[in-house]
């Protein structure tokens, strides 16, 4: 159990990735708004907290794997990464410009750091299974995490990915699923219903919690019992607010795929700083 | 003539030429890369026994995963094995991996770059009975436009062996195609192969025609050239296994003596090995050049050889084709 100032600390982390995904958008005037910051709480508990890795030597092979099956959200990714020192924060305004590393959907073979290349829907699991299953053969003992979102669970892929990793009782694999019910068309259970999620992975042999991904202290310890889980791959439904962190914006779909213009991202900005009474300085 | 540097059978122009399907190269290769390197492993989508994959299962079935009917999730599967580590071949048919699972190969095998080895069971128009559904003949065109993809067709079961020893020795991603039907084992043991390196069988002092082939047509180029040779009119085959990265020096080299160019191929004439060819001279020494493949159709059911008729692609027909190149 976490004391309540270090979970007050990674909060605050959270508000320093929302603050440079707003700036990151502002800077590049395309990309996806709501996923990132709905996403913020759970990339600061892993990239500061739970994940065992270095970030000055990404290529270290001990370390716990992340991957990121839905890449459009990488805007959080990204600052993840550099606000735990992968890279210079002020990079993350490279964001989708010419001759970045930080590709629009994420490259591996770009950035030192990233697992995958993602971005197509319904490919991350597998890999994660992948890594996972590889790892069990040769007895090595780091986790492997995927992140995926809810509308990807509308691919194939994603199932038959369920499948193998429930048929190999793969326990090094948890899963996370930000479960904020938007996808581009619309709401999910308008577009494509996917309840009840929770049963359907339960069914593929899976260990299923649920957990709200905005309660930092919650999340880590749904991780925890993941860990703790040896006969089956766990699965995290993370409820998270698309956009979470400005009130404007939250539960709109809308802010799916577009990201905010200038005076939006001020706006924005002021917002993420009225909740924590904190904002990046750099970016203000 | 004969090229003799190729170390061919000797048997190559007899009737009893030994025969199977390249198939069953890639089951011996695999257990041989198997043996070589631990990092080997296979994966199928619920055809163990007619990919030849079974025959790694049975020697290392702890190193053997079977996915189900599931080709994007072996080809997503063996993504993740491999930035863990491992040396995946994934086997299934053609039509499905790399048809089915292409994007998935494009975006976290070829874009990702990890060493996933991508084997093509059962293509072209000689799977024979089955039709078309499990004819595959887009599939080196696909393979080969993904950049970084290495891209081979062995000639026969003998080369097909070598071919997976050698990708499982090979960096980055690599497509293999292999066919079902069993076609004669022209080369030997002895024959040298090597990725990227294409195999000169058929010689003249001055060729009026030059036969590039890739795949298991190529034995029925060499008999095209020996007939053409009775007939009087001389002319070069080059084998080309490795459709990408092209020999391009070999393919320059028998442009250059003969002039002109038929190429042969068991897939659409659109986008495959012909088309890597004219691309290449296009650019760098242009001469006409016929394409033979199959003709913008899709396949059907019947015995092998007579669809390999039907469509154009036997000895006969390219021996007509290369004719025909060498009186213009």
């Amino acid at each position: 159990m976490l004391i309540d100032n270090e979970i007050q600390k990674l909060e605050l982390r959270a508000q320093d990735i929302r603050a440079t995904i707003i700036a990151m958008l502002v800077a590049a005037g395309s990309g996806h708004t709501a996923g990132p910051l709905g996403m913020a709480d759970i990339f600061a508990a892993f990239y500061f907290h739970i994940l065992n890795h270095d970030p000055k030597h990404p290529e270290w092979e001990e370390r716990d794997r992340l991957i990121l099956s839905n890449g459009h959200i990488c805007p959080v990714h990204y600052a993840a990464m550099a606000h735990s020192g992968y890279f210079p924060i002020e990079e993350c305004l490279t964001l989708r410009k010419f001759g970045s590393r930080l590709q629009g959907h994420p490259e591996r073979l770009r950035l030192p750091g990233l697992e995958t290349t993602s971005g197509p829907l319904g490919e991350g699991l597998s890999q994660a299974a992948g890594m996972a299953y590889a790892f069990r053969m040769d007895g090595k003992k780091q986790r492997v995490y995927c992140l995926m979102s809810d509308g990807e669970q509308q691919e194939g892929n994603i199932w038959e990915a369920a499948m193998f990793a429930g048929k190999h009782k793969l326990h090094n694999l948890t899963a996370i699923m930000d479960r904020n019910n938007i996808q581009i068309d619309g709401m999910t259970e308008n577009v494509m219903p996917l309840e009840p999620l929770a049963d359907k992975y339960r069914a593929f042999g899976w260990h299923v919690l649920e957990v709200n991904g905005h309660d930092m202290s919650a999340f880590i310890a749904a991780i925890d019992e993941a860990k703790a889980i040896y006969e089956k791959p766990t699965l995290l439904i993370a409820h998270t607010i698309p956009g979470k962190g400005v009130p404007e914006i939250e539960f709109d779909y809308h802010w799916h795929g577009k990201p905010p213009t200038a005076e939006e991202g001020k706006r924005f900005l002021k917002e993420i700083r009225t909740l924590k009474g904190k904002i990046s300085h750099e970016y203000a | 003539m004969r090229n003799d540097a190729a170390k061919l059978s000797a048997d190559v122009f007899a009737e009893a030429i030994g025969k199977a399907p390249t198939r069953d190269g890639f089951g011996k290769g695999a257990v041989e890369a198997g043996k070589a390197d631990p990092r080997i492993v296979v994966l199928c989508a619920d055809l163990a026994e007619s990919t030849r994959a079974e025959w790694f299962q049975k020697e290392f079935p702890e190193r053997f995963i079977e996915l189900g009917v599931a080709e994007q999730n072996m080809a997503t599967v063996a993504s993740g094995m491999a930035a863990a580590g491992k040396i995946p071949f994934i086997a299934s048919y053609a039509v499905f991996n790399p048809g089915r699972n292409y994007e998935q190969i494009r975006t976290t095998i070829a874009l990702n770059h990890v060493p996933v080895k991508i084997c093509g069971m059962h293509a072209g128009v000689s799977v024979g009975p089955d039709g078309a559904t499990h004819q595959m003949l887009e599939d080196m065109g696909l393979m080969r436009m993904l950049p970084g993809m290495t891209v081979i067709a062995p000639g026969d079961a003998e080369e097909a062996r070598k071919a997976v020893a050698a990708a499982a020795k090979t960096d980055g991603p690599i497509y293999l195609r292999f066919s079902r039907s069993a076609t004669p084992v022209f080369t030997t043991s002895e024959t040298p192969f090597e990725i990227g390196k294409a195999l000169l069988l058929w010689k003249s002092a001055a060729p009026k025609v030059a036969i590039l082939s890739t795949g298991s047509l190529s034995y029925a180029a060499l008999q095209a050239a020996r007939t053409l040779s009775e007939g009087g009119i001389e002319s070069i085959v080059l084998h080309v296994p490795t459709v990408k990265p092209l020999d391009e020096r070999a393919v320059l080299d028998v442009a250059r003596q003969a002039g002109r160019v038929v190429t042969v191929e068991e897939h659409q004439g659109a986008g495959g090995f012909g088309s890597a060819i004219a691309e290449f001279l296009s650019g760098h020494h242009p001469v006409p050049v016929r394409i033979l493949g199959v003709a913008d159709v899709f396949g059907q059911s019947g015995d092998p050889d007579e669809l390999l008729r039907h469509y154009g692609l036997d000895a006969f027909h390219i021996e007509k084709a290369a004719r025909a190149l060498a009186h213009i």
